[in-house]
């Protein structure tokens, strides 16, 4: 999980949802329509970094590294993990081993066979400690590795870790025919990748453009669309002119474009519109060391003072959902006989006073032994979003007798001198969540010091030790009851406010054909997007 | 030519003087380089951020950093980017400084052909309905967001009339297989709209200057000389006045150097220009020191050059200067 700018919360959805593309063909339209051919151009904020998968965090790498190199396994549209390059997969019963059966005939663009020696390398190369790459952590539980054959994966591990499995996706993947024996970071692969997956590589320019064609030597079934070229431009507004003049055919939308500049004649007959629910929640967070939010009923009171459905109305303009707990609901750990906590005024105040805190001055500031109850809301520069919720929040907070004053830092010295050394008292922040629902290294008393994630310093036993048992258990329902119980807590406990699920805003022009909609997003099926011969636009890029 | 050698051999400290003050100044920013990968990520381990800060070297003194860039610095070796495409430094600016300065070039050309006419004339005939006009107009366009101005151009001639296209530098189809002269009509093209959005924005200063230098001259004696012994008005105008008024623009040109680098992050990003603007930009928020340095080492020489550039031509076009130097 990392926090990432709304702006580029579309994209996120699609890495997470292009690594996990779909193999199962639901044949809903008629076969003889399907025509290969055409291309589809999509817009970006930001450009890619690195297009091997283990040395980038940033989502445009990744979105398009997704669409090169498959992973041992994938997410389907429903979010459950099936084979990809593995085609089956055994864990032992003490669930400390994974054997991996890989598929046969997988050929790298150059003609090389992909063999479960790729995979070693991948995994030798990610945990060697020179490679600076921000997925080691997956793999520290690995005990050992091997492969019996060309065609088979084992791995142990020193004690059961249930996100394992799903960690063997496309960061793990590389060409050791390629890559043997020089240094992965010096190597131009970051730059002109080698394809295993539906696209393969054709141009990168820099801050401009980064062009995919199909891959003829695909394992799976041919993409229908020829062409992939994703136009980088780093301004939302010339974006939308772009889109506006039929020079791009897919973008992410703002909630104020989607509801109402692209509400006429001419969007309606040439564009689809699209939305689910994003993989990230926005939430407040409270410094537990803080006077004001040690006591837990203070932070209950926060919760019913606070507005949800006001928040997404007035910042999302209606395009999201209230959240009250850090699984969304279409998400297989949602727990859905959670109460929810609604905007209740009177109960606000009467947990307040419970609490101590009473208007003994008259200045209409709550305050107890002399302290007046007046903190910074603090969140980081240049996210519109956060500060207009905090604004709102702040109008709501005064009305129970709460000051509160807002700060915006810009994100590195956020970071280094909030975050990271515990200076605050409240933050509003965002967290993009995976499909995976270990949540251990947010909430764990383990991560509260240091500079870990549990920066408010949450430390709670039974937390912990459901945090624990969650990543030991394989079975799917038994771990659905550990994560409902840990949303109970929490809901009880308001370490968070948990304050909205925003959604994705796609719009996708009309020619396109064969999208489905599902709760990992659009993308799960693009290599069966096609456009029929008689629509299509492009014929050679 | 020994003017401009001793010229040369007094940039050297300035040169330096401004990279140790730039490198201690960017240091102090709070941040690192290694945040923005190992920040918030839950698997990046304390071990992981400890090695990427020692491959980049930010364990060491922030003196032996400055001195081993500088090392680096004298072999015209930039470095390596910190950002995790690890591309040499150079190979970035050279992809990215062309293009930014063929797009100011052009456009402080077009300012200086369109502007000087216009603050001439309007010295000339000052405070008649055209100088009226012309100042409000400059002023308009000058005090106008370049953004605004871009955007309501870019829906003008892109969306609506469909003339021109929005962004970028060439088109994004088709490109390949076009001839030469196709090229550049194409490049032409793109350009024309964000070219037209710095030109308007940049000709109140250069036009305000030559008026009133202009004014200046205009009210001078050897004018009133000139016209007493009755010389034609153009004569005194162009042969006696202009020149003179001249003189002003020569500092303002040298100084408006550097600035073909500097003032191009908000412009580059709206027309989805891949200049060096936007990687400077990029690599301050990323803490990408190396890049940030290369960049300022590119503007700090253009700002040399540029006071160079300013002296010479004030001396070729001033006897007084170029005398005086020899006494």
């Amino acid at each position: 999980m990392r926090f990432k700018n709304y702006r580029i919360f579309f994209l996120i959805i699609a890495i997470l949802s292009v690594f996990f593309i779909d193999i199962i063909d639901i044949s809903v339209f008629a076969e003889n329509n399907k025509n290969y051919g055409d291309t589809i151009i999509l817009g970006s904020i930001g450009d890619a970094s690195n297009l091997m998968p283990m040395l980038s965090s940033d989502a445009t790498s990744h979105e398009i590294s997704g669409l090169l190199i498959n992973g041992l396994v994938k997410y389907d549209k429903n979010l459950n993990l099936v084979g990809d390059l593995a085609k089956s997969w055994e864990i032992s019963p003490d669930g400390l081993t994974i054997t991996f059966h890989l598929k046969k005939g997988v050929l790298w663009e150059d003609g090389k066979e992909f063999t479960a020696e790729d995979v070693i390398f991948g995994f030798k190369t990610i945990t060697d400690p020179k490679i600076p790459t921000a997925y080691a952590g997956d793999f520290m539980m690995v005990k050992d590795i091997s492969a019996p054959d060309k065609y088979t994966v084992v791995v142990n591990y020193k004690e059961p870790f249930a996100p394992a499995l799903g960690s063997w996706g496309n960061i793990v993947v590389l060409p050791k025919h390629l890559l043997e024996g020089k240094d992965i970071t010096a190597s131009p692969l970051a730059r002109k990748p080698i394809s295993l997956g539906p696209y393969k590589f054709k141009e990168w320019k820099t801050q401009e453009k980064i062009v995919l064609e199909a891959n003829p030597a695909y394992f799976d079934e041919r993409p229908y669309l020829d062409n992939y070229i994703m136009r980088i431009i780093p301004d939302s507004a010339t974006m939308f002119l772009e889109l506006k003049t039929g020079n791009l055919d897919w973008m992410g939308l703002s909630p104020l474009q989607y509801s109402r500049q692209t509400k006429n004649k001419f969007f309606n007959d040439n564009f689809n519109k699209y939305q689910y629910l994003a993989f990230s929640y926005t939430y407040m967070g409270y410094n537990l060391k803080s006077p004001f939010f040690n006591d837990k009923k203070v932070r209950q009171a926060l919760n019913y003072a606070i507005n949800k459905e006001e928040i997404v109305n007035g910042v999302l303009l209606g395009y999201g959902i209230p959240a009250h707990g850090p699984y969304k609901p279409d998400s297989p750990f949602y727990n859905r006989n959670l109460p929810k906590s609604v905007y209740d005024l009177e109960k606000a105040k009467a947990l307040l006073k419970e609490a101590g805190w009473a208007d003994t001055n008259k200045d209409g500031i709550l305050d107890k032994n002399n302290i007046k109850f007046s903190f910074t809301i603090l969140t980081n520069q240049g996210n519109d979003l956060r500060l207009k919720t905090a604004q709102i929040i702040q109008h709501r907070l005064k009305q129970i007798g709460i000051e509160a004053k807002i700060r915006t830092v810009e994100w590195a010295a956020f970071i280094k001198d909030f975050i990271n050394k515990r200076r605050f008292e409240a933050i509003i922040l965002g967290w993009t969540m995976g499909i995976e629902p270990d949540i251990y290294d947010i909430w764990h008393s383990s991560r509260a010091d240091g500079v870990g994630l549990n920066f408010i310093g949450y430390k709670n036993t039974e937390i912990d030790k459901l945090l624990e048992e969650g990543r030991k258990t394989f079975d799917i329902e038994k771990r659905k009851q550990i994560y409902f119980k840990i949303q109970e807590i929490l809901l009880d406990d308001q370490p968070y406010t948990f304050l909205y699920f925003p959604m994705a805003l796609p719009i996708i022009h009309k020619r396109f054909k064969g999208i489905e909609p599902a709760p990992s997003g659009i993308t799960h099926n693009f290599e069966k997007w096609y456009v029929p011969k008689n629509e299509q636009k492009y014929i050679a890029p | 030519m020994n003017f401009i050698f001793n010229k040369l051999l007094q940039l050297i400290p300035t040169f330096l003087g401004i990279t140790l003050i730039s490198f201690f100044v960017m240091h102090l920013a709070p941040g690192e380089p290694t945040g923005l990968e190992a920040d918030f990520n839950p698997k990046m381990t304390p071990e992981v951020r400890q090695k990427l800060r020692e491959q980049y070297g930010l364990d060491n003194p922030i003196h032996i950093q400055y001195l081993k860039w500088m090392k680096g610095l004298i072999t015209l070796d930039l470095g390596k980017s910190f950002s995790s495409d690890k591309r040499p430094v150079w190979d970035k600016i050279k992809e990215t400084l062309p293009i930014t300065l063929l797009l100011n070039i052009i456009s402080l050309l077009l300012i200086i052909l369109i502007s000087a006419p216009l603050g001439i004339y309007s010295a000339v005939n000052k405070d008649g309905p055209f100088d009226k006009g012309v100042t409000f107009s400059v002023f308009f366009f000058y005090a106008a967001p370049t953004f605004w101005v871009a955007l309501i151009l870019m829906l003008i001639f892109g969306v609506y009339l469909k003339w021109l296209p929005i962004s970028g530098l060439h088109s994004l189809m088709g490109y390949q297989n076009m001839n030469i002269f196709e090229k550049i009509l194409d490049w032409t093209r793109h350009l024309i709209i964000p070219i037209s959005v710095s030109v308007i924005g940049g000709l109140a200063g250069i036009s305000r200057y030559m008026r009133s230098s202009m004014l200046d001259v205009l009210n001078q004696d050897y004018v009133m000389t000139a016209r007493a012994k009755g010389l034609p008005e153009n004569k005194v105008i162009f042969k006696h006045a202009l020149r003179n008024a001249l003189l002003p623009l020569i500092t303002i040109l040298g100084l408006s150097i550097p600035g073909l680098i500097g003032g191009s992050v908000i412009f580059e990003s709206i027309f989805a220009i891949p200049g060096i603007g936007q990687l400077m930009w990029m690599s301050v928020l990323a803490r990408d020191y190396p890049v940030l340095m290369g960049n300022l080492v590119i503007v700090a020489i253009l700002t040399l050059i540029g006071n160079l550039l300013a002296d010479i031509g004030y001396a070729l076009a001033d006897p007084r200067i170029r005398k005086g130097y020899k006494n």
